[in-house]
């Protein structure tokens, strides 16, 4: 597991309510309130999509909702930056293959 | 007139804003500040380091707690704070938000005090799109703010401050660094930051940087190799870097699309991050109505962009006649003096001379 349980100026990580999100059809334990990316990341998902025409991988860049790299579909909801967007309990998330705009 | 429309509008609720929205509010004017984020802070967030300085900036205090500080002062001042709310666009002094992303509000505040904070700058090689490679900041917040590893071996490229701080918290979050690369001949940090990070067993390699990142769907070995004093590659010197993460900390850009369609005039200033509005003593743009302050008027400290704020704040507020003269006054000097304290030593001197530039572009435009 990649979470910080204990650090050395923050402390011991605070209990969290749990909640399940569902990422390419698998359940996924995530604390209540963290980033899509973060809960991603602890279980040791890196990439959150796939370019659209050279199907490259991309993931956590900037962090904070500025570079678009880290989208993912959140409910069918396309291109959702992945980084700044709260867990919420059943959320359905899908890594993006590219490919999905509509021509 | 929009009810919702308050005497000045802040956009950031960074150090630069909340210290602008507090000193509005000091002088009876009413504030609403915009951010973007889910929590008001900023930046300040994720800075789990001490400052330096004096007392009076917070020295031997941790980002974080002073973040926490100003969120509590401005609440207990009664500022209105709009969170999830990006400012997407500034029309002929029409500012437009989307208020918790979802509803479009448009106003036409009285003044405005653009506190929109920094961009870190990225760099480009082979390979660093890959997943792992990701801005120092990007680093930062996950393990400092949301508690996760973003890998077990590190590389840095960047030794200035960002850099050597962020080494030595992902060292205390559990993960390896295994090199900080630094293209220049020297470090480009503080001392007391570089030692710690060399104690730590950390190398600092200057005259290195990084050539490729390999791996299949994300980072698995970096590439680094020395170079020359023109940058070029010494043949030869390569070495690969068995690690899963590239944290980039090659500086930051003002954040200042806004500010640019606020008609605001520009001046280039390398030393402080690059094109940004001039302003006056007072923070006031070339724009009537139109305040900087933070890391958007240069890129600095957190400890500078509150008083930058401060600044901000009273010559807004001066400007709406909500101040009298003799507390103009004395304030302005007390708030010019702290950033001038700020601006000492052989780092701070730069900046001094670099910022004493952005006023000079805005006097040049004025005259």
């Amino acid at each position: 597991m990649r979470r910080i349980h204990e650090h050395p100026i923050l402390g011991t990580l605070k209990d969290a309510e749990e909640c399940t999100i569902v990422v390419d059809s698998k359940p996924m334990l995530a604390r209540a309130g963290e980033p899509i990316l973060a809960a991603l990341l602890a279980h040791g998902v890196y990439a959150t999509r796939l370019t659209e025409k050279l199907r490259e991988p991309r993931g956590l860049f900037c962090g904070i909702g500025l570079c678009t790299d880290c989208l993912v579909t959140v409910n069918g909801v396309q291109n959702v930056r992945s980084c700044i967007t709260p867990v919420e309990e059943g959320m359905v998330i899908e890594t993006q293959t590219g490919g999905k705009r509509e021509r | 007139m929009n009810a919702e429309t308050p005497d000045i509008l802040v956009v950031g609720a960074g150090p630069a804003g909340l210290a602008a929205a507090i000193e509005v509010s000091e002088h009876g004017a009413s504030v609403t500040v915009a951010d973007e984020n889910a929590k008001p802070g900023g930046q300040l967030l994720k800075q789990t380091h001490r400052f330096f300085g004096s007392e009076r900036h917070y020295a031997g205090t941790r980002g974080i707690d002073i973040g926490t500080k100003l969120v509590h002062k401005a609440n207990d001042i009664g500022v209105k704070i709009l969170l999830d709310t990006p400012v997407v666009g500034i029309f002929d002094g029409l500012v437009a938000m989307a208020v918790g992303q979802k509803r479009l509000l448009a106003m036409h505040p009285q003044r405005t005090i653009l506190a929109t904070g920094a961009a870190e700058n990225a760099i480009s090689f082979p390979g660093w799109t890959l997943p792992g490679v990701m801005t120092a900041g990007a680093a930062q917040t996950f393990v400092n703010v949301h508690r996760v590893r973003v890998g077990e071996r590190v590389v840095i490229v960047g030794s200035g401050n960002v850099g050597l701080i962020v080494a030595y918290q992902l060292r205390q979050a559990g993960s390896d660094v295994a090199a900080i690369v630094e293209a220049m001949p020297n470090i480009g940090g503080w001392g007391v930051h570089a030692a710690k990070i060399r104690r730590m067993g950390i190398p600092i390699l200057p005259q290195h940087t990084i050539k490729e990142t390999r791996g299949d769907g994300r980072v698995e070995q970096v590439v680094i190799h020395q170079i020359d004093k023109r940058f070029r590659p010494v043949p030869g010197t390569e070495t690969v870097i068995e690690a899963d993460t590239v944290c980039l900390a090659a500086g930051m850009s003002p954040r200042s699309r806004l500010a640019e369609m606020a008609g605001c005039a520009f001046v280039n200033v390398p030393e402080l991050g690059g094109r940004m509005p001039v302003h006056n003593v007072v923070m006031q743009t070339s724009v009537s109505g139109f305040y900087s302050a933070g890391d958007i008027a240069g890129i600095e400290e957190a400890s500078t962009a509150i008083e930058e704020g401060k600044l901000a704040g009273l010559g807004a507020a001066f400007s709406l006649g909500r101040v009298e003269q003799a507390v103009y006054k004395e304030r302005l000097m007390a708030y010019t003096e702290a950033l001038d304290e700020l601006r000492c030593g052989p780092f701070g001197k730069e900046r001094k001379q670099a910022k004493d530039r952005v006023v000079k572009g805005y006097d040049e435009i004025a005259n």
